[in-house]
């Protein structure tokens, strides 16, 4: 037992060096060489960071393309889901109030426009995307408040439409930070 | 056809592509014979002088499982302290506090023991010399721990009578260095590479678009996320875990880390076969497996990608399934691939919330978890599999009339004995676990604790229920996913499942060597017209037959108050 213990002692102590020592520092180095150079890629406006392109962040003026609902209230300095069960009362009872201030911000919508992520929370509180048909239903709201052409904006909102990994793999999706601050620069040229 | 769908079949071959010839590299490799990895030799020989270690020296069953007994305990000291005085150590730049006693008494064993079920947060709740030095050094060597293990019952099945196992040291350090750490490098980079943050920064600040200040947590994250799913151990960096779109930012990460869970409990499976020279029996037990796992999948997959049947009433659509609790960059598809696969193999990752999943979803991860074994977690899987062989080899055996034998050794009173103890403990510690806390949520309500149990579920009625018996059925499995809405950082969460932990860890860790171990040393008997042929199909069936009855018997009662119940509620 006591040359077992003092084996585990000294093996620990190599391991540490070598797993949470060498090869963090390691892989930190070569992460400087990445986009975001290890800290996360951040978006820019006027120079200024304006956030995280992976971190959603809150949008609920109506010049703005929304993300979805979060439990944590986009706080990036923590993150998760509601888990409330598909059955709950309460959560059912909150979805129905999101549908319905939905319509009122999109009185040209009918229910069957909406899909349900624009109702739903996220895992993390932080998904930064919505897909195509999400922010196809607001397109005209947000021409509407910005003076613009309902084909202006549905052209941005293509162009910042990523497709599927390789074209093939996974769904679409728009990153809602991305299109807004696009939308913030087309302002800016007029 | 759609693009998701596409997504989680290439997910899939890209599972099979990586993880048949990794079984045969880690055949070989743990056989002492050569191959590329080699080069390593001079670091595992600075490692054994340094630390007085003789590889080559054989050990006995005993003797083996003392080694890692001893190495595990000491890790479960060291952890504790730490993690309790985390406030007063270095690399804290988001000056997170020390945990309690019981919070850190259920967190250190959790990773000690491979599952990873944290009950704190992981922005608020630990430093980052807890995150690195703590839970993704424990990430590699627990990982490393189970899978030496395995190979050790492996070592008793390729002579033909030996008391010889292999010598722990031998086989944990190798899977670490030709294994586990060059793997972890390599997913590592692809998830730096692809947004991941793997730098020592703290928290970031800026002012959002409209205005708002917000914070953002970082750190080396990508370092940890990559063992955490190579090692099957699941606890991620962020509280959200893979569903952080920084933990899990695109498509590619998410194929990436799925993939990486599911490669070495695949491999230890076919490396069983080609290390004791029966490849045949190998594929068997990977066919039985697969068709177990294929069988969770495919209605997980309906289920989620048919929505909530609650919110379709409400006359909105569901284009792509159900949504709340996952993230849009995945979809339902992936999420509920991923949801079997984590719960099968014991990582417990998750890349949505499976609180909100379908109730039948909820079904089939608890049943995926109850029966943890198909593929299951690094080298544990095969464990737990191997006494499911045992069972079925000694029913096999009354059928027909005859003493047992397995692999050419009689499986006599002891080992039966040990077999079915084993089987029981995980009806028992789930049930009675769960039991208990049934009984404190209804009695006790105001217990003056950290969180009253009046307080403890997040959704009422059966969904409820599932909740307690998620967590307890998670920590026995030692999977560490949840049903996350469970307020389950208090004392009687902390110490309960700490224990279940403990047990549902080690005591079938030890069963399964200590049999094999047993076996190994009886005379070895000739295969004859009388021999039961384990590497058959027909015994493939019996085996999952085997594990379809033992788990319905123990867990159906349970199921049905839980998630059967209220997918009925839905109707």
């Amino acid at each position: 037992m006591k040359s077992n213990l003092i084996k585990s002692i000294r093996v620990t102590l190599i391991l540490i060096v070598i797993l949470c020592v060498l090869y963090p520092l390691a892989i930190s180095v070569a992460g400087k060489l990445s986009k975001g150079h290890g800290d996360g890629e951040t978006i820019t406006l006027n120079g200024k960071v304006v956030g995280y392109a992976n971190i959603g962040q809150s949008f609920t003026q109506p010049k703005y393309f929304w993300g979805r609902p979060s439990a944590v209230g986009y706080n990036a300095a923590g993150s998760g889901g509601s888990n409330k069960g598909p059955s709950n009362p309460d959560y059912l009872k909150d979805v129905n109030s999101r549908i319905d201030t939905l319509l009122k911000y999109h009185p040209y919508l009918k229910r069957a426009d909406i899909p349900a992520e624009m109702v739903t929370a996220s895992g993390s509180g932080l998904d930064p995307d919505i897909s195509p048909l999400a922010a196809k239903i607001q397109i005209e709201r947000v021409a509407k408040v910005r003076n613009l052409t309902t084909d202006a904006v549905a052209a941005l909102v293509n162009l910042h439409t990523e497709k599927p990994l390789f074209g093939l793999f996974g769904p679409a999706k728009v990153n809602v930070l991305k299109l807004n601050v696009a939308l913030d620069e087309l302002k800016k040229q007029n | 056809m759609n693009t998701e769908l596409f997504g989680i079949i290439a997910s899939f071959a890209l599972m099979l592509v990586i993880g048949i010839p990794l079984g045969k590299y880690l055949a070989k490799m743990f056989a002492g014979e050569k191959v590329w990895t080699d080069f390593m030799k001079p670091l595992e020989n600075g490692i054994y002088k340094l630390s007085g270690i003789n590889p080559n020296e054989p050990m006995n069953w005993k003797q083996f499982l003392k080694a890692m007994m001893c190495i595990n305990l000491l890790w479960l000291v060291y952890g504790f302290f730490v993690l309790m005085y985390q406030d007063k150590l270095p690399l804290n730049p988001d000056g997170n506090p020390g945990m309690t006693a019981d919070l850190a008494f259920n967190t250190i064993i959790s990773f000690v023991v491979n599952c990873n079920l944290q009950h704190y947060s992981g922005e608020s709740g630990a430093s980052y010399l807890i995150q690195h030095f703590i839970f993704m050094f424990l990430h590699f060597v627990s990982a490393a721990t189970g899978i030496a293990c395995a190979v050790g019952l492996f070592k008793a099945f390729r002579d033909k009578t030996t008391n010889d196992i292999g010598n722990f040291w031998n086989y944990f350090i190798k899977a670490i260095t030709r294994l586990l750490l060059p793997l972890s490098a390599i997913i590592a980079l692809i998830l730096t590479f692809n947004g991941t943050p793997s730098s020592y920064a703290g928290k970031d600040q800026f002012i959002s678009l409209q205005g708002d200040t917000v914070h953002v947590s970082r750190g080396p994250a990508a370092q940890m996320i990559a063992i955490k799913h190579l090692g099957t151990n699941g606890g991620g960096w962020f509280g959200a875990n893979s569903a952080h779109p920084l933990e899990n930012p695109n498509y590619l990460t998410n194929m990436v880390e799925i993939t990486s869970q599911m490669i070495i409990p695949i491999a230890m499976v076919l490396c069983f076969g080609y290390f004791i020279r029966r490849k045949k029996l190998g594929w068997v037990i990977f066919g039985v497996m697969m068709i177990g796992a294929l069988l969770l999948l495919i209605p997980s997959i309906g289920s989620e990608t048919g929505g909530n049947p609650a919110i379709a009433k409400m006359g909105i659509i569901q284009p792509t399934g159900a949504m709340e609790g996952k993230e849009v960059r995945f979809g339902p598809t992936a999420t509920a691939y991923w949801s079997t696969f984590t719960t099968i193999v014991s990582t417990g990752s998750v890349n949505g919330m499976h609180d909100s999943t379908m109730a039948l979803t909820g079904l089939w991860q608890l049943l995926g978890m109850m029966i943890n074994g198909f593929f299951g977690g690094c080298g544990v899987g095969v464990l737990n599999y191997f006494i499911y062989l045992i069972i079925a080899v000694f029913i096999s055996g009354l059928m027909v009339g005859r003493t047992p034998e397995f692999l050419g050794h009689k499986v006599e009173a002891r080992e039966v004995k040990i077999a079915a103890l084993i089987t029981l403990l995980s009806p028992f510690l789930i049930m009675a676990g769960t039991a208990i806390a049934a009984y404190v949520f209804t009695n006790h309500g105001n217990a003056a604790w950290a969180v009253k149990p009046s307080a403890w579920l997040n959704n009422p009625g059966f969904h409820g229920f599932s909740e307690m018996l998620y967590e307890m059925t998670s920590a026995n499995a030692n999977n560490g996913s949840g049903f996350e809405g469970l307020g389950d950082n208090n004392i009687f969460w902390n110490v309960s499942t700490g224990i279940v932990m403990l047990l549902g860890r080690f005591l079938p860790i030890i069963g399964p060597v200590a049999i094999a171990g047993l076996l190994g040393q009886k005379k070895f008997i000739p295969e004859s017209a009388g021999t039961l042929k384990t590497d058959t199909v027909t015994f493939g069936l019996m085996t999952f037959a085997v594990i379809l009855v033992l788990n319905a018997l123990s867990y159906f009662p349970a199921l049905a108050l839980g998630p059967i119940a209220e997918f009925f509620s839905l109707k």
